[in-house]
C-alpha cells in the first residue's frame, strides 16, 4: 500500500522496463535490408540492437539446426488450417508435406502434359488382357532408416488397402499384389477401375512394411507417426501449434538416380491465419511462397514488391478446381431441369471474375471441366446446348416453362406460392461472400429470388449433407471439392455418383442428389476405360456432358484459382507459364503432380 | 477469529463450488448447441477422398470422440474424465488430448495476461493518484487515459501491428516466436520471445492503463473533498498524510474493480491473440469455434472458468487483508 514519494520513480521504472523491452527487441528497421516480420532474425547476421546478445546470435554456426538460416529455408503457407496433428501418410488430414515431402508414390503425374512419370517405380506395364499390371520397382532407394527400399514394401502398401479402417475401394477390382524379385505383381478382376488405378499410383504413399506392419489393425489411423521413416526428399524436423518443420534428407535416391536436388535445406510451413497476417508476410518477405486466396492480389503483382504469380496477368493463377452452384433437385423448382438451366443463363460468371476476384480467376466452360481436361469438352455439344449468360432468354424460359412472374417482380411456383432460395456459403470465405450476393443480383434480374447467406462452415456442411436423422436443408451452394487430377472420371463420379450415399459425414460426391442411372452407367464405364485410351474417354465424356447440359444438375461457375503467389526476395525461379510449367502448391496431392520439381528447380538469391 | 475466517471463507468456498459445477454444466451444453456435426466438417475438409474413405474416417472419428453415445452418456462421461483431469480428445487437434494443447497454451496466454493485468492495475492507480493532484497532467494525459480505456482491445491491437510491425517493423508481426527458430534456452530465443510478446502485451496494458487511471484519478478527487480530509486539514495535518488515507479508501472500489474485470479482460486477451497470431488460448478457442470442436471449447472455457474463480478468490483474501473493516467484522467488532 505504501507508494509514497517513490510513486514517480517507480512510474519511470516501469517506463524503462518497456522501453528497454522495445530496444532489446527492435530488428532495427534498416531501409533497404530484409528484416522479417514474424521472425526478427532472420538472416545469418540478425540486427537486433541490443549489441551483446546479437553478437552470440551472429556467431551462431550456420549448422546450429535450432535456427534456420533465412537463405536456406524455404516459408510457405496455405495447406494447414489448423496444427499439423498427424503424420500418418494414409490419414487425409496428414500434415503438410508428410505425403510428397516425406512419403512417395510410385508415380508422379503432371496435369499440365498429362503425363505419369515413374518415380519409386522405376516402370509399370499391363499384360495384353490388361488384367496384370507389374510395376518394376526402383533399384538404389533407401529408406530414412537407411534401410533399402524393396518390392516387398511395394506390395505391402498395396496391401494395406484391405484394411477396412482405411476406407480404400482398391480391392473392389484388385484381386491380388504380391512381390516377385524386383517387380510386384497387380492382379485385377475383369473390367477394372482403370482410371482409379492410375489415380492409385499417384497418389498413394509407399510405406515400409517392416514399420507398418504391427500398425496394421482396425487402430491404423491412431499411429500419428511423428518423425516417421520415409524415401523422400525430406525429414521430420519439429511441429508446433503454428508451423510445421521439414529438413532435407541428404541420402535422398533421386539425386544420384534422376539427378535432382531440393535447393531449400529447411522447410517451414507455417500454419494460416488471417489474411493480413499472411499479407504481411508476403510483402516483407517472410513468406516465400503462399498457397492462399489474397484479395487484391493483381495490384500487388504489379506493386514492386518483387512478388509474382504464375501468370504475369489475367488470370494470374492456374486453375485448381471449378467453383459449382449446387442446386437441391429434390425441392421445388430446382427438382425441374428447366428452371435449373434458367437459372444457369440467368448468372454471368464473368461478374464474379471482374468484380469478386479482379479477374484472378477464369470464368467456367459451361460444361465446368477444368482447363487440364479441356481436351475432353465436346465443342459441338456446349454450342448447341451449353447455358450462356443472357437475362432475356432466362426469362423466356422460365415462362416458357410455366413460372409465371408475381406482384414482387419474382417467379413463382407452378402453384403460386413464392420462391426464395437460400444460396449459402461459408462465413469468412470473403470472395465467396462477394460472389453470391453478385448471384443472387444477377438472378434479380431474370426475376429469380435468391437470399444470399452466410452460416458458418459447420451449418453448410451440416445443410448440405444432411445427417443420418434429416435430409439436407439446403436450397443453393457453392461448392468446390474437384481438384485438377489424372482423370475427368473424378469429375464426373463428383456430379452421377450413384447410388445416393447416406446423408451424413460420408456424402461427398451429388450433393444435388441428382439420379440419372444412363448418366452413373457412362461413369463407371469411363472409370472402366484405360487412361491411355483417350479416344474412348473422350466419346463418354461427350455423351456425359449432354447430359450434363441437358439436364444442368450443377452449375459450373468459375474456375478457382490454384492460389499461389510468391516472393522472389530469397528464392527465384518460381513456376511460371514463361518458365518451368509446374504446380505451385503445397497442398495435398500436388506435389505428387510436380509440385516436388519446384523444389529443384529453386535458386537461392544471391545475397548483396 | 480463526472461526469465524473459516466460516467466511467456507461459504465462499461453497459459492465457487456451486458456481463451478453450474459453469461446467453449462459449458458442457452451450459448444453442443452450436449448429453441425464436428465430424462432418472434419471429413469434409478432406476434399478429394472417396466416398468409402470419407465413411471409414467419420467411423474413426465418431468412435475417437465418442460422439456415437447419448447425451446424457456423453455428459456423465465428461464429469467421469473431469474427475481424472482428462479433459477429452480434440477435434480440432484430429485427436489430440485437449488437455496436452491447453497446457501448449497456457504459458503465453498467462505470460501475457499475469503482467498486463498486474501491471496495469499498479501502473493505472499510481498515476491516476498522481493525475488527481497535478492539473497539468490532469488535463493532458488523463484524455488519452478516456480514449485508451475505450478502445476495443482489438482495435488497438491492429492499430499497434499496423504501426510497430507492417509499418516500421520494431516488433514482429505475429506468433510466439520466430517461424526461424527452435524453443531452446538462448539468448537468442528468449529475446525473440519477448520481442514477440511485446506488442500483444502493449494492447492489453495500454487498454487497462487507461481505465485504471481515470477510476483512481476520480476516487482520489472525490476522497480528498470527503469529510474526513476536510477534517483532517482543518486539524492541521500534512497533505502528504491526507494523501495517504485518502488513497487507501480509494484503493478498494479498484480492487472490487479488479475482480469484476477479470471475465471483461480475458476476453479482450482472446481477441488480441486472435489479431497476433499468438500461440494462447485465446487463438484456440477461435480455431476450436470455427472447427465447433465441443472439447476442445469445453476445457478451455472449464479452465477459464476455474482461472477467473480462483483470481477472485485471491482478490477475496487480499480484501480482507487491505479492507480493516472485513477483518474487524471478523474479530467480532463493528465498523
Amino acid at each position: 500500500m505504501q507508494l509514497g514519494k517513490s510513486r514517480v520513480l517507480a512510474l519511470l521504472a516501469a517506463a524503462s522496463i518497456v522501453a528497454s523491452a522495445c530496444g532489446s527487441s527492435s530488428a532495427s528497421p534498416t531501409p533497404g535490408a530484409t528484416p522479417v516480420p514474424g521472425t526478427p532474425a532472420p538472416n545469418a547476421t540478425p540486427a537486433p540492437a541490443t549489441p551483446t546478445p546479437a553478437a552470440s546470435a551472429t556467431g551462431l554456426p550456420a549448422t546450429d539446426s535450432t535456427v534456420y538460416p533465412r537463405e536456406q529455408t524455404l516459408y510457405t503457407s496455405g495447406k494447414q488450417w489448423g496444427a499439423p496433428s498427424t503424420w500418418n501418410p494414409l490419414d487425409p488430414n496428414m500434415a503438410m508435406g508428410v505425403l510428397g515431402l516425406q512419403y512417395e508414390t510410385l508415380f508422379l503425374y503432371d496435369p499440365i502434359k498429362d503425363v505419369y512419370t515413374p518415380w519409386l517405380a522405376s516402370g509399370g506395364d499391363w499384360d495384353s488382357a490388361k488384367t496384370t499390371y507389374t510395376i518394376h520397382v526402383r533399384q538404389g532407394v533407401t529408406w530414412s532408416d537407411g534401410s533399402a527400399f524393396t518390392a516387398d514394401d511395394v506390395a505391402f502398401s498395396i496391401n494395406l488397402a484391405q484394411n477396412k479402417a482405411l476406407g480404400s475401394n482398391l480391392f473392389d477390382y484388385v484381386t491380388s499384389a504380391a512381390a516377385s524379385g524386383n517387380d510386384v505383381v497387380v492382379k485385377f478382376k475383369a473390367n477394372p477401375a482403370y482410371q482409379e488405378w492410375a489415380q492409385w499410383l499417384y497418389n498413394s504413399p509407399i510405406v515400409n512394411a517392416k514399420i507398418w506392419t504391427p500398425f496394421n489393425n482396425a487402430d491404423i489411423l491412431k499411429n500419428l507417426n511423428m518423425n516417421g521413416v520415409g524415401t523422400g526428399p525430406y525429414t521430420f524436423k519439429t511441429a508446433a501449434q503454428d508451423r510445421m518443420v521439414w529438413v532435407k534428407n541428404p541420402k535422398w535416391w533421386a539425386t544420384a538416380a534422376l539427378n535432382l536436388n531440393v535447393a531449400p535445406t529447411y522447410i517451414v510451413d507455417i500454419v494460416n491465419s488471417s489474411n493480413n497476417v499472411a499479407l504481411g508476410q508476403l510483402l516483407s518477405g517472410g513468406l516465400d511462397l503462399d498457397n492462399n486466396y489474397l484479395p487484391g492480389i493483381a495490384q500487388i503483382v504489379n506493386g514492386g514488391y518483387n512478388v509474382t504469380t504464375y501468370y504475369a496477368g489475367a488470370p494470374y493463377m492456374l486453375s485448381g478446381n471449378t467453383a459449382w452452384l449446387v442446386p437441391n433437385t429434390k425441392k421445388k423448382p430446382l427438382d425441374d431441369p428447366a428452371f435449373r438451366k434458367a437459372l444457369a443463363e440467368a448468372i454471368n460468371p464473368q461478374n464474379v471474375v471482374v468484380k469478386d476476384y479482379g479477374n484472378i480467376v477464369a470464368a467456367a466452360d459451361p460444361t465446368g471441366l477444368l482447363p487440364v481436361w479441356s481436351k475432353y469438352i465436346d465443342a459441338a455439344e456446349v454450342k448447341s446446348l451449353g447455358a450462356t449468360f443472357s437475362t432475356a432468354k432466362a426469362k423466356a424460359d422460365l415462362a416458357a416453362a410455366g413460372y409465371k412472374v408475381g406482384s414482387d417482380g419474382f417467379v413463382t411456383n407452378k402453384d403460386g406460392s413464392a420462391i426464395k432460395l437460400n444460396l449459402e456459403v461459408p462465413d469468412g470465405w470473403s470472395d465467396w461472400m462477394q460472389a453470391e450476393t453478385l448471384i443472387a443480383a444477377d438472378a434479380k434480374l431474370a426475376g429469380i429470388n435468391i437470399n444470399p447467406t452466410h452460416p458458418d462452415y459447420n451449418t453448410v456442411v451440416a445443410d448440405r449433407n444432411g445427417t443420418d436423422k434429416a435430409a439436407p436443408v439446403f436450397d443453393l451452394v457453392i461448392n468446390n471439392d474437384v481438384q485438377i487430377g489424372n482423370t475427368p472420371w473424378t469429375y464426373y463420379d463428383y456430379i452421377f455418383r450413384q447410388p445416393e450415399i447416406a446423408a451424413g459425414p460420408a456424402r461427398n460426391r451429388n450433393y444435388e442428389q441428382y439420379d440419372n442411372a444412363t448418366a452413373w452407367a457412362l461413369v463407371q464405364k469411363l472409370d472402366q476405360t484405360p487412361v491411355e485410351d483417350t479416344a474412348t474417354m473422350k466419346t463418354i465424356c461427350s455423351q456425359l456432358q449432354k447430359i450434363q447440359l441437358t439436364d444442368t444438375p450443377i452449375i459450373p461457375l468459375w474456375y478457382n484459382g490454384e492460389w499461389s503467389q510468391v516472393s522472389n526476395n530469397v528464392w527465384t525461379n518460381w513456376p511460371s507459364d514463361k518458365g518451368a510449367q509446374i504446380q505451385p502448391a503445397t497442398w495435398n496431392g500436388y506435389w505428387q503432380m510436380g509440385a516436388i520439381y519446384m523444389l529443384t528447380n529453386l535458386k537461392a538469391v544471391p545475397k548483396s | 477469529m480463526g472461526d469465524r475466517v473459516r466460516r467466511y471463507f467456507g461459504r465462499k468456498l461453497l459459492t465457487y463450488s456451486i458456481t463451478f459445477f453450474v459453469a461446467a454444466t453449462i459449458d458442457w451444453l452451450i459448444p453442443r448447441f452450436m449448429p453441425g456435426d464436428p465430424v462432418a466438417s472434419l471429413v469434409s475438409r478432406t476434399n478429394g477422398i472417396s466416398p468409402d474413405a470419407a465413411k471409414a474416417l467419420s467411423d474413426y472419428y465418431y468412435n475417437l470422440f465418442g460422439l456415437n453415445q447419448p447425451l446424457p452418456v456423453q455428459y456423465l462421461n465428461f464429469w467421469g474424465s473431469l474427475l481424472h483431469g482428462n479433459l477429452g480428445l480434440s477435434v480440432y487437434g484430429h485427436g489430440a488430448p485437449v488437455t496436452d494443447m491447453i497446457m501448449g497454451a497456457v504459458p503465453y496466454t498467462l505470460a501475457l495476461l499475469i503482467p498486463a493485468i498486474l501491471l496495469s492495475w499498479w501502473a493505472g492507480n499510481s498515476f491516476g493518484a498522481l493525475a488527481a493532484r497535478r492539473r497539468w497532467l490532469d488535463s493532458t494525459v488523463l484524455p488519452m487515459g478516456y480514449i485508451l480505456t475505450a478502445t476495443p482491445y482489438m482495435w488497438l491491437a491492429l492499430v499497434l501491428s499496423f504501426l510497430l510491425a507492417f509499418s516500421w517493423r520494431i516488433f514482429p508481426l505475429s506468433g510466439g516466436y520466430g517461424f526461424n527458430l527452435e524453443p531452446t534456452l538462448t539468448w537468442l530465443f528468449f529475446t525473440d520471445l519477448v520481442a514477440h510478446w511485446v506488442l500483444p502485451f502493449l494492447s492489453l496494458f495500454l487498454v487497462m492503463f487507461g481505465g485504471w487511471a481515470i477510476g483512481m484519478r476520480n476516487m482520489i478527487i472525490y476522497e480528498l473533498e470527503s469529510d474526513y480530509s476536510r477534517y483532517l486539514e482543518v486539524l492541521g495535518a500534512p497533505q502528504s498524510l491526507v494523501r495517504k488515507y485518502a488513497f487507501r479508501n480509494a484503493m478498494l472500489p479498484q480492487i472490487t474493480g479488479l475482480a469484476l474485470q477479470l471475465g471483461v479482460i480475458i476476453g479482450g486477451q482472446l481477441v488480441t491473440e486472435i489479431v497476433f497470431s499468438y500461440p494462447g488460448l485465446g487463438h484456440l478457442v477461435f480455431a476450436a469455434i470455427q472447427s465447433a470442436d465441443y472439447f476442445l471449447l469445453q476445457g478451455i472455457f472449464l479452465f477459464i472458468i476455474v482461472g477467473v474463480l480462483v483470481a477472485n478468490f485471491i482478490v477475496d483474501i487480499v480484501y480482507v487483508i487491505v479492507d480493516p473493516r472485513v477483518r474487524v467484522s471478523m474479530t467480532g467488532g463493528t465498523a
